[in-house]
């Protein structure tokens, strides 16, 4: 039993066996065989050990003639090493009592031999290089070519990845990942944002939980703690079972909520939408109570692929949402690529600083076919639900009223090419650069909504990148620079009549419910598994006590005291929350 | 019919890569079952991967047991490989 610990990003505890996928995305495949695949492992096993063998050999006469015996000698370690009766018994032995596949047989004995070897002097630490390779020859022997992927998953697993890349999110098969585990990532890395969007445990931050854990080890993740456990031993295990069956009961008294309206005690009305990346989310956010989607994130349809999506591929992802949604409120917001390896991938230099170089809108205005893209395949999907349209990372006035004038040119195409498309389609904004947040009251004037993206205002605010674990601890929304500025914009929303959401992960933590409703929000999007706890909370609290806790938060400095004011305030009102 | 030996490593580096393959290969020239202890830890004589788990540096009192037909020959052989410092210098 290994125990870990992270930084829990995603709350819940998953219980499965661990998916490890390094750095080349080469992975041991699934475990578990049923008794019947037995004898077709072991012959698979004996094969690979034979084909190693020769391939061995031909190194070890190639290398002889070429370099001299004593170089070659190596290879007869290597081949002494394959023939060693003592291990090829272990090999089998794994397959036939604990059922398991021939490379998760390979990976497992021939890795516990490595940490042995890690704990011996110097002389033999330095064996486990060619354990490693002994391991790797006969790996590649059993997997060959039919590499699984992820798209491919059959049984449940916790996935465990050095880091979790958009591209391979956009990949996963969900239906079977139960929790996540990385070695990089902080509170609010990418992973953290999926994980909660599936509403699965997730802990980041391990350094090297993909090197300490087999594939097929049972690992349990504990998203609340930010503890892993690898291999636990069966009072660790039971322990964990009962912890888990008591979080999905409190998950089930949050479902008693969820057809009711999100209305305060004192009676004032609040809009619960869901933040979605994959169309079928849509259905997700509905089965959690939610009455619209306030950020539809569109990287997904640029990441799972090679080449740029077509405008068909835009308006179908699009449709399969409205279809879902009927005439509830649908957001789109465009392409918020950057700083990622697409965008990278298709710049000349790559950037020194990427969060302030090229992303986003500011990516799209520099690659207009691609904006133009999307722009068409939204406006006509405009024509069959209740579409809003959403600019990211707006810096400044000029940028919004370009971003709106290539909106108007796409809008006379179409027209011109006889495609009817909705022309009141509202169009709104992020706010996330504090640029924007500061000068909303003139933008307020040019939009007919803000949605407020707390994730990326705090990083702009602050001047901390929230993925580097380093300085992660400084990311916060309860720093009362950030606090001012959100307080600003919905006012400034409310002096003009401009609605206002906030759709960063802010909205989702509980803890800034009460100070965000008494500072006149009235409408939150958040990952769809927020949604009953936040409905919950909100059906408990009212308006006049939201403002008093603004109130009494504008008179503190520091973000610490804030944030144990407003845990206090919540636990009084939700005590099974924390 | 168990026989015992001692053998005292004093080849430069121990028993390394290269000594264990030599010495797995002769001992899985016999018949007989081949152990060799370091203190405590007892592994098979013909693994090489428990062969490295002794990590018998220089100056390391081996305890060798053969247990079979050929035992006698099979000690005299593999001790005078050990003895031999595996031709190394």
């Amino acid at each position: 039993m290994d125990i870990r610990k992270g930084i829990g990003v995603s709350p819940g505890v998953a219980i499965a066996q661990a998916f490890v996928l390094d750095a080349e995305e080469l992975h041991i495949p699934q475990r578990r065989v049923r008794p019947e695949a037995i004898a077709e492992e072991l012959q698979r096993l004996a094969d690979a050990l034979a084909r190693s063998q020769e391939e061995l050999i031909s190194l070890r006469d190639r290398t002889a003639q070429r370099l001299g015996t004593e170089l070659a000698a190596i290879f007869d370690f290597h081949l002494a090493l394959l023939n060693d009766n003592t291990l090829q018994e272990r090999f089998r032995d794994s397959i036939n009592k604990e059922f398991v596949t021939a490379e998760s047989a390979v990976a497992g004995v021939l890795r516990s031999y490595a940490k042995e070897f890690l704990q011996m002097p110097q002389e033999w630490a330095d064996r486990v290089k060619d354990v490693y390779d002994i391991e790797k020859r006969l790996l590649r022997q059993l997997i060959g070519q039919s590499r699984e992927n992820l798209t491919k998953l059959r049984g449940d697993v916790v996935l465990l990845a050095r880091d979790l890349t958009p591209s391979q999110t956009a990949n996963l098969n969900r239906e079977h990942i139960r929790g996540l585990a990385t070695d990089a990532g902080g509170r609010t890395s990418h992973t953290a944002i999926v994980a909660k969007a599936l509403g699965i445990p997730a802990v980041v931050g391990l350094n090297d939980v993909t090197t300490s854990a087999n594939a097929g080890d049972i690992v349990i993740i504990d998203g609340n703690r930010g503890v892993v456990i690898i291999d636990p031993d069966q009072p660790t295990l039971e322990q964990h079972r009962q912890y888990e069956r008591r979080l999905v009961e409190f998950e089930q008294s949050l479902d008693l909520v969820r057809d009711l309206p999100a209305v305060t005690l004192d009676g004032h009305e609040v809009t619960l939408l869901g933040n979605i990346e994959f169309p079928e989310e849509a259905l997700t956010v509905l089965g959690k109570g939610g009455t619209g989607i306030g950020l539809y994130r569109t990287e997904f349809l640029y990441l799972g692929q090679e080449t740029e999506p077509t405008e068909e591929e835009h308006y179908k992802a699009y449709c399969q949402v409205l279809e879902v949604m009927g005439d509830r409120p649908v957001t789109i917001r465009t392409l918020d690529l950057g700083a990622d390896k697409y965008t990278q991938k298709r710049s000349a230099i790559p950037e020194r600083n990427p969060f302030l170089g090229c992303r986003s809108i500011r990516f799209c205005f520099q690659n207009m076919g691609l904006f133009k893209t999307q722009l068409r395949a939204i406006l006509r999907a405009s024509m069959n639900g209740n579409i809003s349209v959403m600019f990211p990372l707006i810096t400044s006035i000029m940028e919004l009223r370009q971003a709106k004038m290539i909106l108007r040119d796409v809008m006379e195409d179409l027209e011109d090419e006889g495609i009817h498309v909705r022309s009141d389609v509202p169009i709104g904004m992020m706010v996330e650069v504090p640029s924007a947040a500061l000068q909303c009251n003139d933008f307020a004037e040019e939009v007919d909504f803000f949605s407020i993206g707390t994730n990326d205002l705090i990083q702009y605010t602050l001047a901390v990148d929230r993925a580097n674990e380093r300085v992660a601890p400084l990311f916060t929304g309860a720093n009362p620079a950030v606090l001012g500025l959100i307080k600003q914009v919905i006012r400034a929303g409310q002096r003009h009549d401009v609605d206002v959401s906030l759709c960063g992960e802010m909205g989702g933590e509980i803890e800034y419910t009460l100070l965000l409703l008494g500072m006149g929000l009235r409408t939150f999007s958040v990952a769809p598994p927020s949604i009953p706890e936040l409905k919950k909370l909100i059906r408990s609290v009212t308006i006049e006590h939201a403002r008093q806790v603004a109130r009494r938060v504008s008179t503190f400095v520091t973000d610490t005291e804030i944030l144990s004011y407003l845990r206090d305030q919540v636990r009084q009102v939700m005590p099974e929350a924390f | 019919m168990a026989e015992t030996a001692k053998v005292l490593v004093i080849n430069k580096h121990g028993l390394h890569a290269r000594p264990v393959t030599q010495f797995v290969q002769l001992a899985n020239q016999f018949q007989s079952k081949i152990e060799v202890s370091n203190g405590e830890l007892s592994v098979d004589g013909k693994s090489v991967m428990s062969m490295l788990r002794l990590a018998a540096s220089r100056g390391t009192m081996l305890d060798l047991k053969a247990d079979g037909v050929d035992a006698t020959e099979a000690l005299k052989k593999l001790s005078g490989l050990v003895e031999s410092k595996f031709g190394e210098e």
